[in-house]
């Protein structure tokens, strides 16, 4: 520790610690633009000079490391005519627009002008414009307003891993700017407005529609991702009009993906549903809450009553609150139906009853960044986790983490990937068997592999690929601590989205096991593990989301679930839903993949209700209603609730959601349940089968990145980003040239009974062997997300 | 008593060339040193004996900064030459490389040795292209003649040297900016500390020295640190290159002893032309402060003297010489514009403060100046100076100082009559 002073007051201070950070932890106030805590140092606007004694010259304390002794005055004379004049200079080419700039209010240029400006210019000369630039849907420029900091800049090559911004030019010519023609693209790139000091770069959708004092401030959480991320939605006549990150450190930092950000557009949609509806014939009409429950609970006791509980399917789409996933398990089991699932997205169950809690990620969040060997298998890490890859991305960067990734799709995480293999999902299984057979064989690993597997791997011939990766996850190289091993092996969504998603996760449990490492599960949707938790799964015995598509009910409630978009199998689910003869739909949107619905009860989206998420690595936290709900539309556990009293069920007295979530935890502290129940091991290995090949072309259907959920798919900015990568059905050079294909050329795309046209695209990231469709609106006639796809030239 | 360091070959046939180089001893020097392994300690104590000072413009002792190179850094170290000379006024690491790269090469390749590196760049300007070509054809000699490259003279040192082109960028100059730039990114100072000689070339140890301290060494290698700072005076050692140029009969470099006064510099260069009277000299390149004639008059050429008596600093030892026909705020006004176009824009005071300047200098020039005019100059100046990155903040803000300081009565003038007092 460093014994210094600054403005008088003694203190210690950690060895390397810079002025700045010394003056922020005593909550001395020191004015600063350039200066970021979570970017690097960059020292170019000047604004933090301060006086230290024995130096001539005022220095900036951003960079100014601190030494022992040293005395430093913030509010000196010398300190404070630094100041005023670097004020002045940003000032004198900054344009007087406060009054029609959106940062009004906001602006750290503002706030700081207010302390250390003049109150009147020197500058008469001509002051620079610079013209705007065209960056995207989501980031609007007024350049002229730019004090050139910078921190746009560092942001987006250090946090978001590509350099999408730079300053051009030299001199009072420099200027920000994107690349030749190009946008800001990165999946982080709103944190760009939060981070700009001036009105430079400011939100496009909320543009103009708001002053920041008119608004309201409430605290919620992220619904599209598994981080939980906390979220401010800042509310004005009942409207979410923006979203920003609320400071936490061990989930979000400061920071949060334009999904987080920008899915709030969606709230508004005009698709939202306001009322009850109620299908007569072929028509909707619209209706009142008592008729269209009354309409709802009659038709599902009527086909219980007639088939036995076994009648009714239950389908929770993941992005549920805790809450509502249990009051649609209770109601089920009430009426004697187990069969209750929240997995829409999956295809193998063959796991259930083999585990010992529920899966989780393994670690906590900040934990990742940490890391010095990471195996992740089965995910399109951007897509799926944008915040998560960043601490991912942090680790490589300032730790020289080794990352290894095992996908059927090689998209660039921007970050060093160590080693890699791109390969079918049939011979991930493979690989990740010599992946255990190479690892088996290190000498420093000499734990001992169940007899099943051992005889497996006989036959398996180690690549020098599996090789080299087994090294580094088991810590070959130097400075490595194998005490107290920092490696992880996570899976993907793409892996949970897999037929063999069990084999997998048995290996990769074995392979985790193998080299001390943390084994964890990267969590589909915002809720995964608290629906899991919650129990929204089928009873023994009782049909899970597969099942219940592939043996048709005849009643199915379907709790915020857009089928179509939201299943593993588009066609198996039109299916069900057709033959059924009754489909009770809640739903926030009046989509058109609920054409089979029967009746369509409006219920809120999260932030017109209270309940609880759970992240990926159990942090359970409940939020309340950041908007009164739209219209007609009831948050979804009132009318659960209701639901059930109208069912005639007992039990369903709940005065808050409160209490819903007590009797979840079972009167205990969250904490305490989620401590005892998450648990990644399995009770034993499944079977893993290294001979099974599938001969036939495979679909690799990731989820896009804003096509997650329902909110997401109506957020008018983030579409227009998603417009930018049009559909297409992807495939390698090599394929395309053994199918006869040109690029570009249009293609028939099958499954099962349904078919798609889409341009052929060449692209050398999709594994051999597999044809890249993701999943969308556009592809809602096809099947399985992996499985057989047939493509030939359109006729 | 002239050219006796780095323009050794300047009077030889095709001095350019490793054959000539060699007829005057040239690489026996290395070779002693590399063959008879000569300690590095031995070198730096030469290098420190002789005086050499960085003849870049900062006069940093040269064998002191050798000596902060990290010996037993366990990894690759980087040597660089600045011939990015790009001030008005600078030209004579142009003339070296035209007329001796060798030297250059040959000094750098002893600096290497001292200092444990492996691989060296010279930084030659953007607009000096035929030099660039001299430079590269002398590199292929010197690797064909086995003085570059692996295990020189059979033993297990190495160095090879890269030239490496600018785009002509003035601040690339700064030894920072000139390190991003050969990194491949845009040519920016960076935050000192750390200092190139911890963290350089791609986060490397690296020694940056300018042109004219290389092609030194050879010397002082060969005749010993006492014989070069003989040539010179206290704490100013050697022979100097002055770059004469301006209103002179016969501009041109001039390499002569330090100390040497200046009415001698001025006779070399034909003195002042047309029978005209000096009015002020710039004595270091458009960054030192401007002295007035009768000042100037008093100066011998080395640091203390410029320094002391002349109020200005010896730079790069680049003269810019200007009569009595001299309108001093035109002057000021194209130095300022400079300043203003050379400004990197990476930090606050220089990138707005350059604009300013500039445009209230023209204004004046124009006819259009007012009172407070010579105040805000002044007090714009102050507060860029030594609140930048870099130091071209203040490299911009000397001459205004300077200009106004000493020639204060002829903005003046501009600014009551909105016109020059020499034209009346």
């Amino acid at each position: 520790m460093l014994q210094i002073e600054i403005d008088g007051k003694a203190v210690e201070v950690e060895h390397g610690s810079t002025i700045i950070e010394a003056a922020d932890k005593l909550g001395i106030p020191i004015p600063r633009f350039c200066y970021h805590k979570k970017l690097s140092v960059a020292a170019n606007c000047r604004m933090c000079l301060v006086q230290v004694e024995k130096f001539a010259k005022p220095l900036p304390a951003c960079a100014t490391p601190v030494s022992d002794g040293m005395k430093i005055f913030t509010r000196s004379e010398a300190a404070v005519d630094a100041q005023k004049s670097v004020m002045e200079f940003l000032l004198i080419n900054h344009p007087l627009d406060c009054p029609i700039c959106d940062q009004g209010g906001e602006c750290e240029l503002q706030d700081i002008a207010v302390g250390y400006g003049a109150s009147k210019t020197r500058y008469t000369e001509e002051k620079r414009v610079v013209l705007n630039k065209n960056i995207g849907p989501l980031v609007a420029t007024d350049m002229t307003r730019c004090i050139q900091c910078t921190r746009c800049v560092r942001f987006l090559k250090e946090v978001g891993g590509m350099m999408e911004l730079g300053l051009i030019n030299r001199g009072e010519h420099a200027e920000i700017t994107a690349y030749v023609d190009k946008s800001v693209d990165s999946e982080l790139s709103g944190n760009i407005i939060d981070l700009c000091p001036v009105g430079a770069l400011t939100s496009k959708p909320f543009r103009y529609t708001a002053r920041p004092w008119e608004l309201a401030r409430r605290p919620t959480i992220s619904a599209h991702d598994a981080l939980g991320s906390q979220l401010e939605m800042h509310v004005k006549n009942n409207r979410v009009l923006r979203t920003i990150p609320r400071e936490k450190e061990s989930i979000n930092e400061c920071w949060i993906s334009d999904r987080d950000r920008f899915a709030y557009e969606g709230l508004n949609s005009d698709e939202r549903l306001t009322v009850p509806m109620i299908r007569r014939g072929d028509q909707w009409v619209e209706t009142d809450w008592q008729s269209a429950l009354e309409f709802a609970s009659s038709r599902i006791k009527d086909a219980v009553a007639r088939e036995g509980g076994n009648a009714l399917g239950v389908l929770v789409s993941p992005n549920s609150t805790m809450e509502e996933g249990f009051l649609a398990k209770k109601i089920a089991r009430e009426l004697g139906c187990g069969n209750v699932d929240h997995r829409l997205r999956r295809s193998d169950f063959r796991l259930d009853g083999h585990f010992q809690g529920t899966p989780w990620m393994g670690c906590n969040i900040p934990d990742v960044q940490d890391m010095d060997r990471v195996l992740i298998i089965g995910s399109n890490l951007r897509n799926e986790h944008p915040l998560l890859t960043h601490r991912l991305r942090q680790a490589v960067r300032l730790n020289a983490a080794e990352i290894s990734v095992v996908n059927a799709l090689e998209d660039d995480p921007l970050m060093r990937v160590a080693f890699k293999n791109t390969c079918s999902p049939d011979d991930t299984i493979n690989f990740l068997l010599q992946l255990l057979k190479a690892m088996s064989g290190l000498q420093r690993l000499s734990l001992c592999l169940p007899p099943t597997l051992n005889g497996l791997l006989e036959d398996v011939v180690v690549s020098n690929n599996a090789q080299a990766m087994a090294e580094s996850l088991a810590g070959h190289g130097k400075d490595y601590d194998l005490v107290n091993p920092r490696s992880a092996v996570f899976l993907g969504n793409m892996a949970q989205q897999h037929p063999r998603y069990s084999e997998m996760y048995s290996l990769a449990e074995a392979i985790s096991a193998l080299c001390g490492a943390t084994f964890g599960v990267l969590s589909e949707a915002a809720n995964r593990v608290g629906l899991d938790l919650a129990r929204v799964l089928p009873s023994s015995g009782a049909l899970n989301a597969r099942t219940m598509l592939e043996q048709p009910r005849s009643a199915y409630l379907l709790v915020n679930v857009e089928p179509e978009v939201d299943c593993h199998n588009a066609q198996l689910v039109n299916q069900a839903l057709a033959a059924a003869g009754c489909v009770v739909a809640m739903t926030a949107y009046k989509s058109s993949a609920l054409r089979e619905a029967d009746v369509l009860l409006p219920v809120t989206p999260y932030t017109e209700s209270s309940g609880t998420f759970m992240s990926m690595e159990g942090r359970v936290q409940s939020f309340t209603a950041v908007a009164k709900p739209l219209g007609e539309a009831r948050p979804g556990w009132k009318v659960l609730r209701v639901l059930g009293n109208l069912l005639g069920l007992s039990g369903f007295e709940y005065d808050s959601s409160e209490q819903v979530k007590n009797e979840i935890f079972g009167g205990e502290k969250p904490s305490r349940v989620v401590w005892n129940r998450l648990n990644n091991n399995l009770r034993e290995l499944t079977e893993v089968n290294a001979k099974v090949r599938t001969e036939s072309l495979q679909r690799v259907g990731e989820v896009p990145l804003y096509e997650s959920d329902a909110i997401v798919r109506r957020a008018p900015s983030l579409q227009k980003m998603a417009a930018k990568k049009p559909v297409v059905a992807a495939m390698n050079a090599k394929l395309l040239a053994q199918l006869g294909l040109q690029d570009g050329e249009l293609v028939k795309v099958s499954q099962g009974n349904g078919s798609v046209r889409l341009a052929a695209k060449c692209d050398d990231r999709v594994a051999d062997y597999c044809v890249r469709v993701p999943i969308c609106a556009q592809t809602a006639a096809l099947g399985d997300l992996y499985g057989e796809i047939q493509v030939e030239r359109a006729a | 008593m002239a050219n006796e360091v780095c323009f050794r070959t300047l009077d030889l046939p095709n001095p350019a060339s490793l054959e000539t180089y060699r007829s005057i001893g040239g690489y026996e020097t290395l070779k002693r040193i590399v063959t008879e392994k000569v300690p590095a300690t031995e070198i730096i104590n030469q290098v420190k004996i002789s005086g050499l000072r960085g003849r870049g413009g900062a006069g940093f002792p040269t064998g002191l900064k050798w000596s902060f190179m990290p010996r037993y850094y366990d990894g690759e170290k980087y040597l660089v030459c600045n011939s990015d000379e790009g001030e008005p006024g600078t030209f004579k690491d142009r003339d070296i490389i035209r007329y001796n790269p060798h030297q250059v090469i040959e000094g750098m390749a002893i600096a290497a040795y001292t200092m444990g590196v492996r691989t060296g760049y010279n930084y030659i300007h953007g607009e000096i292209w035929a030099e660039y070509q001299i430079f590269e054809r002398a590199l292929e000699e010197a690797r064909a003649a086995g003085f570059l490259g692996e295990n020189l003279f059979g033993t297990n040192f190495s160095f090879n040297l890269f030239a490496h082109h600018g785009y002509g960028a003035y601040i690339c100059g700064e030894e920072t900016a000139l390190i991003e730039s050969i990194e491949g990114k845009k040519g920016q100072p960076r935050f000192k500390p750390p200092f190139p000689a911890s963290y350089g070339v791609f986060g490397k140890p690296t020694n940056v020295n300018n042109t004219e301290s290389y092609a030194s060494i050879p010397y002082i290698m060969q005749h010993g640190g006492q014989a070069f700072q003989d040539l010179g005076v206290p704490n100013s050692g050697g022979t100097k290159i002055f770059s004469v140029s301006g209103h002179v009969e016969k501009p041109g470099n001039f390499e002569i002893g330090m100390g040497t006064p200046f009415p001698d510099l001025l006779a070399l260069a034909g003195g002042v032309w047309k029978g005209r009277k000096l009015k002020a000299v710039i004595p270091g390149g458009s960054s030192t402060a401007v002295v007035p004639a009768d000042m100037m008059m008093q100066c011998t050429m080395d640091y203390d003297s410029i320094s002391k008596v002349g109020k200005s600093s010896l730079g790069a030892g680049s003269v810019i010489v200007m009569d009595e026909s001299t309108d001093m705020v035109k002057a000021l006004s194209r130095l300022s514009y400079f300043y203003y176009e050379e400004s990197c824009g990476q930090c606050t005071p220089c990138r707005e403060g350059t604009g300013w300047l500039w445009r209230v200098v023209r204004r004046i020039a124009e006819g259009k100046g007012r009172p407070e005019d010579l105040e805000l100059l002044t007090d714009v100046s102050n507060n860029i100076s030594g609140r930048t990155i870099c130091a071209l903040g203040d490299a911009a803000a000397t001459p205004v100082i300077s200009f106004i300081k000493h020639f204060r009565p002829e903005f003046e003038y501009y600014i009551e009559h909105g016109r020059s007092m020499l034209a009346a």
